[in-house]
């Protein structure tokens, strides 16, 4: 039976968890924000999994180029900048403010602002008395009617 | 023979859809009430058509029947029969027949389960949702058709993919789908209420329950999903902000605000046309969901129906649906005039605060998750937007929302007191504070801002119980009476208490699991052990067993704490023969403090031992747990005795019902 497992490995796509033993830096804090960084980065050959998730081949050969450039001392801004000229824009999970993404990280806060004009604008007219035109004395008897014979007491 | 009795009965629900809109429609124009009052009969028959059809499926699945072209590209005849079962709708053409069953279920519970129902209202909505049933019968029929056979019929069929052979993913998209169809029926509602030209209170009482529904199911489906992402895909992750799942955050969002507009209609009569608005857009974003899933426009896990046709005739329907009934809205709303007056301190800004922000978050959601796709078609420029831009927008959005959660019960309608509400939540405050301060001392060798979070969930919990205890008079009244008082507060109360509580709950969790984690990996041989977190895992043994359609690789761990026993472990890595895949079966020690969470990697070449990777997730569980509240919460309120129209109302409940929400 373990002929059989093992040929079905052979083609068969493990999805399994990332972190292989040895890839990970000694020194913790690299470590962790290389972590960080792998998080925002999109494994190109999956389908929407981020390189620390994934387990392709080419992820892991993306979190070693990460691993090796904050090893050296590279700022996350450079790494992203590297890897995004050697991938293509569609690496990062976090796309950059640009001409062609203005609307993507502005919208929610333009949409926000149209909203509270919107909402400021009902409230206040909500708060407007209703045009005091006085009863007619046919409508001021059906009042007194009304009332006399108690009404809804929900209102 | 079986499946062309299924067949059959398919092409005559559609036949009975067709009766069912063009009888009420003309009965309804012409004022001929005979006709339009053959909309419910319809709406029954076309359900037992449609049921008739979908047992016939069940049967073909149950039985293996690979003469069925469906059966043998999804089904095993090796597979337990649940995962046969539920193979029915884990596929594209059964999951489409599940779809229009439970629309047609819930266009028969329009028809006979709502006695009080103004007649007309009835007609009226039972036409436009006999529109809706006929045109997915259409779509079902001329593109999706489960029924279709194959000559010669295979001895053996392909199988379900085996990451979908989970109990929690047999009814995910059940309750997934009762959410969106639910959502048909206040559409349904909405446009008959356009249609007559008229809202009011009652239109709003008999919405809710449905609205209620629908946001419990979706809660529910949404969170089964997510624990399913998180102990099968075996890396501990439970949101992954993939398009997918947005589909479904997306009328979340819109029917969370919707059920809180629809209180303002019922109550005081107000956001009529809003509350109308709302309605037709959550029901445009769960077609908009079924398109993007369906269609397979997203390169995402779930999208496995690869055929344009399909996306074309979705796009169409959600294009007529969207156009037809907001053109419809702009015509008519001027007609529903909203005359309730309140102050900017009140229950009702409170309300339109909540749906402000619900609305912003659902239309970030949906910007994120189309414009790739826009852009792409525009200027051919591709990028990703992923986590991190929903998680930089979405959450400076809902952060507000959730800090103004206890503030909105405690608020009176039209005239509110923001003194002495904040008064009555300084206690609250404080303990919160407390727990922050505690938080942070206990967590501050792990980096991040947990506390804060979980500081906004205490709040959120403690702010739910407040409003409650104040309801009550509990401590200021004697206890005997308090009890009483308990006893007859409205359903509704406890259930808005519930879900503010639940989502506080889930707060906490999404917090502690989101910045508390932490993971260790290593190379295990037998007998050896790593450490993480204060506790020690030993691995015993490995070896191979062979399921009812799988071959497992196993591994046996000894979970302890302080050289304590505390658990023994089993993580799996099974090969699933049938289908030529593999999945990961991870070992969980959970509590309610945390999981410690186990996965098996592969053997090492050099025969060194094995990989094995072990994670910490703090407070995970709370996530679910916070769902199961806000879902009993919602189906709470959705038994209130005011919705249970026709039921006599005595007057004790009417006065109590007055001040819930």
């Amino acid at each position: 039976m373990r002929w059989l497992i093992f040929l079905a490995t052979l083609f068969v796509a493990l999805p399994l968890y990332a972190l292989e033993p040895g890839e990970a830096l000694s020194d913790p804090a690299q470590e962790s924000r290389a972590r960080v960084l792998m998080a925002e980065l999109r494994c190109m050959v999956c389908q929407n999994e981020t390189i620390e998730a994934s387990r392709a081949p080419f992820a892991a050969e993306v979190r070693t180029l990460v691993r090796e450039q904050v090893a050296a001392g590279r700022t996350d801004n450079e790494i992203k900048t590297f890897l995004s000229s050697r991938y293509g824009d569609a690496i990062l999970f976090r796309p950059r403010l640009g001409l062609s993404t203005w609307v993507l990280w502005l919208g929610p806060f333009m949409l926000l602002g149209l909203g509270a004009i919107v909402v400021v604008i009902s409230i206040r007219s909500a708060r407007e008395k209703p045009s005091e035109v006085p009863l007619s004395t046919e409508e001021q008897k059906q009042l007194k009617n009304l009332l006399g014979t108690g009404g809804d007491p929900k209102q | 023979m079986i499946p062309e009795l299924g067949h059959f009965a398919l092409v005559l629900a559609f036949a009975l859809a067709l009766v069912q809109v063009l009888a009420s429609f003309a009965g309804v124009s012409t004022k001929n009430d005979r006709l339009a009052n053959m909309a419910a009969p319809a709406a029954l028959a076309q359900f037992i058509c449609v049921g008739t059809a979908f047992v016939v499926l069940t049967i073909s699945f149950l039985s293996s029947d690979f003469s069925l072209n469906l059966v043998a590209d999804n089904s095993h005849t090796a597979k337990p029969w649940l995962y046969k079962l539920s193979g029915v709708w884990g596929n594209h053409e059964g999951s489409m027949l599940l779809w229009v069953l439970i629309l047609a279920g819930f266009g028969a519970m329009v028809a006979y389960g709502t006695r009080s129902l103004p007649q007309d209202l009835k007609n009226r909505a039972l036409c436009v949702q006999g529109l809706v049933g006929l045109v997915f019968l259409a779509f079902v029929l001329f593109t999706s058709n489960p029924f279709l056979r194959l000559d010669p019929a295979p001895f053996e069929g392909l199988g379900l993919n085996p990451v979908l052979q989970d109990p929690a993913l047999a009814f995910h998209p059940p309750l997934l789908y009762v959410g969106y169809v639910g959502l048909s029926v206040a559409f349904a509602f909405a446009v008959a209420a356009l249609w007559r030209g008229e809202v009011n209170a009652a239109w709003a009482r008999f919405v809710r329950p449905w609205i209620l529904l629908s946001w419990s199911a979706l809660t529910i489906g949404i969170a089964l999903g997510s624990w399913w992402a998180y102990y099968e895909l075996g890396w501990g992750g439970w949101w992954f902000w993939d398009p997918v799942e947005n589909a479904s955050l997306m009328p979340w969002f819109v029917a969370t605000a919707l059920l809180h507009s629809a209180i303002v209609t019922e109550r005081r009569e107000g956001l009529k046309a809003w509350t109308v608005f709302l309605a037709m857009t959550a029901f445009a974003f769960s077609l908009l969901g079924t398109f993007l899933v369906r269609s397979g426009v997203l390169t995402s896990v779930h999208a496995f129906a690869n055929d344009p046709a399909r996306g074309v005739f979705i796009l169409a329907i959600l294009a007529v649906t969207v156009g037809g009934s907001f053109a419809l809205f702009a015509w008519r709303a001027p007609l529903l005039k909203s005359d309730a007056i309140f102050a900017p301190i009140s229950r009702e800004s409170a309300l339109l605060f909540n749906n402000l922000l619900l609305t912003v978050c659902a239309a970030t959601v949906l910007i994120g998750t189309l414009y790739p796709l826009v852009l792409e078609a525009i200027t051919g420029e591709i990028i990703s937007v992923g986590p991190p831009y929903f998680n930089s927008t979405v959450l400076p959005l809902a952060i507000p929302l959730l800090l103004a959660v206890p503030f909105g019960p405690l608020l009176a309608w039209k005239r509110g007191d923001m003194r002495g509400v904040t008064q009555r939540l300084m206690l609250v405050a404080f303990i919160t504070i407390g727990v922050m301060i505690l938080t942070f001392v206990l967590t501050r060798s792990s980096p991040g801002f947990a506390f804060l979070g979980i500081g906004l969930g205490t709040w959120m919990v403690l702010g739910s119980a407040k409003d409650l205890i104040d309801r009550v008079k509990l401590a200021r009244l004697p206890f005997a009476t308090s009890l009483r008082r308990a006893a007859g507060l409205p359903r509704a109360a406890y259930g808005t208490g519930l879900a503010h509580a639940g989502l506080g709950i889930m707060i906490i969790g999404i917090s502690g699991a989101g910045s508390l984690h932490d993971d260790h990996v290593a190379v295990l041989a037998a007998g050896q052990s790593l450490n993480l977190g204060g506790y020690e895992l030993q691995l015993d043994t490995t070896g191979l067993y062979e399921g009812p359609n799988y071959y497992s690789e196993y591994g046996d761990f000894t979970v302890s704490q302080n050289n304590r026993v505390v658990d023994q472990l089993r993580a799996e890595r099974r090969i699933y023969p049938a289908e030529g895949q593999a999945t990961t079966e991870v070992g969980m020690h959970a509590t309610l403090w945390g999981d410690f969470y186990v996965i098996l990697g592969e053997e090492q070449d050099n025969g060194s031992g094995w990989a094995v990777t072990a994670a910490i997730h703090p407070l995970v569980r709370w996530i679910w747990f916070g769902a199961l509240f806000m879902c009993f919460g919602g189906l709470l309120s959705m038994s209130d005795s005011r919705f249970r129209i026709g039921a006599p109302r005595g007057a004790k409940a009417r006065q109590t019902g007055n001040t819930a929400s």
